[in-house]
């Protein structure tokens, strides 16, 4: 059973190049693999809508919400203490675990957020059935459409990559 | 001068040119009417403008540190605005002629009167006052003077020796301007209340200096990017990193005086809560109100979203809007000192920061057309105009 097609490429340029045609070709079901971040990538496969930052804003708002909650809580209901003469809410003395609560709560929200979103960990995937696979940790970037696309056809699909100028076209089985 | 040389910025050097001339003539005449109100107004517009080219000289100091393509887009009118210090150095000498009006400690008998100012004293004394000024702005000029030569080199040669030079020089040139800022400010805005002090001022307003030169070259970058060769280094990653930096300086603006407030109000002491209790009261908690929505609010919420950071119109109308708030951030830190029983806002306060602000801004498009407007030889170059994608 195929999982998909993975085309090798040796420069980051070539793959930016061929993942905007592959997209703009129809190509819906489709990911590359680079050693590094590439901006473009994005834009070519059209990868803006991911909702972290929501997750992550929400996240600090609750952080916050919760850090002034609890110092007002603490500091008038139910220990009200006379520091100095100042109001009970004394609100600058709240700010700073205020703010801290707010950076924990996103930031604990980005990281188990994102891997939520991305379905991780994940102890099986078909695209480390390709051996060379590997080197996409290193020096190599690899695209790889995959067969559940409703434009995939086993021999069109490879005739197109090995048009975008990969060092080679691997199946990928399931 | 040839307008010629950036038709994109005609129209603004026409107003800086108007405005200036305007602003200078209503200056000489506020200077006869009522010579007090024009040095705080002096002072006021002095600090706002000198802080541009403060800023300007941190932030392309960072730049020859660390690198980065942001760099490329804005080095040349962060030197520009750099270039402006030897005009405010200039600029400087009409405040001599107002100490007295300006600083309480210049008056000898009020200081021997004081136990506490008798013993600042060899510090806060006007022979001493003029001497520092007289260095910091050795050290800026000296600054400006080393990496505007070595551009202009840069540009004709090519020598990669040269962008090692700026680097070495930009790390202790960014200690030299840190030290020499923190004091000049101390002199020239927190010795407005000899009894007060504040150990984090001179990095308040580092912080704030750096968020205006942020702003101010973001908006000129703006108004260049008609230019094709301009546009090409200004893609959206680049306006992305801009826009972060700016986020950066308006969140370290609101922690450092965010923690001068904190550190002052939990000590409650006698000889520095007073600056405080001036400005919440008679009218000034209005102008601390709008810095905290104005300066910090609403440029932090919409600088997070990654659009606002990558559509470069959108960018630009935050900085200006950065820029117009930092006159607010300066009149809170300066005019209760002389107001301290009402707000009071003066039309010689219009024309100081009009007709400084026209001689500036003169100054820095003329330093600006006096080199191509991309460093020729930049390391950064040659990546960012390669960028095909």
């Amino acid at each position: 059973m195929l999982y998909g097609l993975m085309a090798e490429f040796d420069n980051p340029d070539t793959l930016v190049v061929a993942s905007r045609r592959a997209y703009q070709d129809g190509y819906r079901q489709l990911d590359a693999y680079t050693p590094f971040p590439i901006e473009e990538l994005h834009e070519a496969l059209d990868l803006h809508h991911t909702s972290v930052p929501l997750l992550v804003l929400i996240g600090g708002i609750v952080g916050g919400v919760t850090g002034y909650g609890l110092e007002y809580w603490v500091s008038v209901v139910a220990y009200p203490l006379n520091i100095g003469g100042r109001p009970f809410h004394s609100w600058p003395a709240f700010i700073p675990v205020t703010f801290e609560m707010t950076v924990l709560f996103a930031a604990i929200t980005a990281v188990f957020g994102m891997l939520a979103l991305n379905k991780l960990p994940m102890p099986y995937h078909p695209v480390f059935n390709v051996p060379r696979f590997a080197l996409a940790t290193r020096d190599r970037f690899f695209l790889c459409i995959e067969a559940k696309d409703r434009k995939f056809d086993a021999m069109a699909t490879r005739r197109f990559l090995e048009s975008c100028g990969p060092r080679e076209v691997t199946d990928v089985e399931q | 001068m040839n307008d010629s040389a950036i038709p994109e910025l005609s129209g603004l050097r026409r107003a800086a040119i108007v405005f200036g001339g305007v602003g200078v003539l209503a200056l000489l005449v506020g200077a006869f009417l009522s010579p007090a109100q024009f040095f705080h107004s002096y002072l006021f517009a002095y600090m706002y403008w000198v802080g541009f080219g403060i800023g300007c000289l941190g932030i392309v100091m960072v730049y020859h540190l660390t690198g980065g393509g942001w760099g490329v887009a804005v080095r040349r009118l962060l030197e520009a605005g750099a270039g402006t210090l030897p005009l405010m150095a200039v600029l400087f000498v009409p405040l001599l002629f107002g100490l007295h009006q300006i600083y309480e400690w210049t008056h000898t008998e009020t200081m021997m009167a004081d136990e506490v100012l008798r013993a600042k004293l060899p510090y806060l004394n006007i022979p001493f006052f003029i001497a520092r000024a007289v260095f910091y702005f050795a050290a800026w000029i000296a600054l400006v003077f080393f990496l505007t030569r070595w551009s202009r080199e840069q540009d004709r040669t090519g020598d990669p020796r040269l962008a090692v030079n700026m680097r070495k020089l930009s790390g202790g040139g960014i200690v030299l301007l840190a030290f020499t800022v923190t004091f000049a400010v101390f002199d020239w805005v927190m010795s407005l209340d000899p009894h007060w002090f504040s150990t984090v001022f001179g990095m308040l307003f580092l912080g704030g200096q750096a968020l205006g030169a942020m702003a101010f070259v973001i908006a000129i970058a703006y108004l260049l990017s008609r230019r094709p060769e301009f546009a090409r280094v200004l893609a959206p990653t680049i306006l992305n990193d801009l826009g972060n930096l700016l986020l950066t300086f308006v969140m370290i603006w609101a922690y450092l005086s965010f923690s001068q407030l904190l550190i002052i109000w939990a000590g409650n002491l006698p000889e520095e809560i007073p600056w405080y209790l001036h400005r919440i009261a008679g009218g000034w908690n209005l102008i601390a109100t709008a810095l905290a929505i104005f300066y910090f609010a609403v440029p932090f919420l919409v600088l997070l979203g990654r659009s606002n950071k990558r559509q470069h119109h959108r960018l630009a109308t935050i900085a200006v809007a950065i820029i117009i708030a930092r006159l607010l951030d300066l009149f809170f830190l300066i005019m209760p000192e002389f107001y301290r029983d009402r707000l009071s806002v003066h039309w010689l306060d219009v024309a100081a920061i009009a007709g400084v602000g026209g001689l500036w801004v003169t100054m820095f498009l003329w330093r600006l057309g006096s080199q191509p407007l991309l460093p020729q030889h930049d390391p950064e170059l040659a990546p960012a105009l390669a960028r095909k994608h």
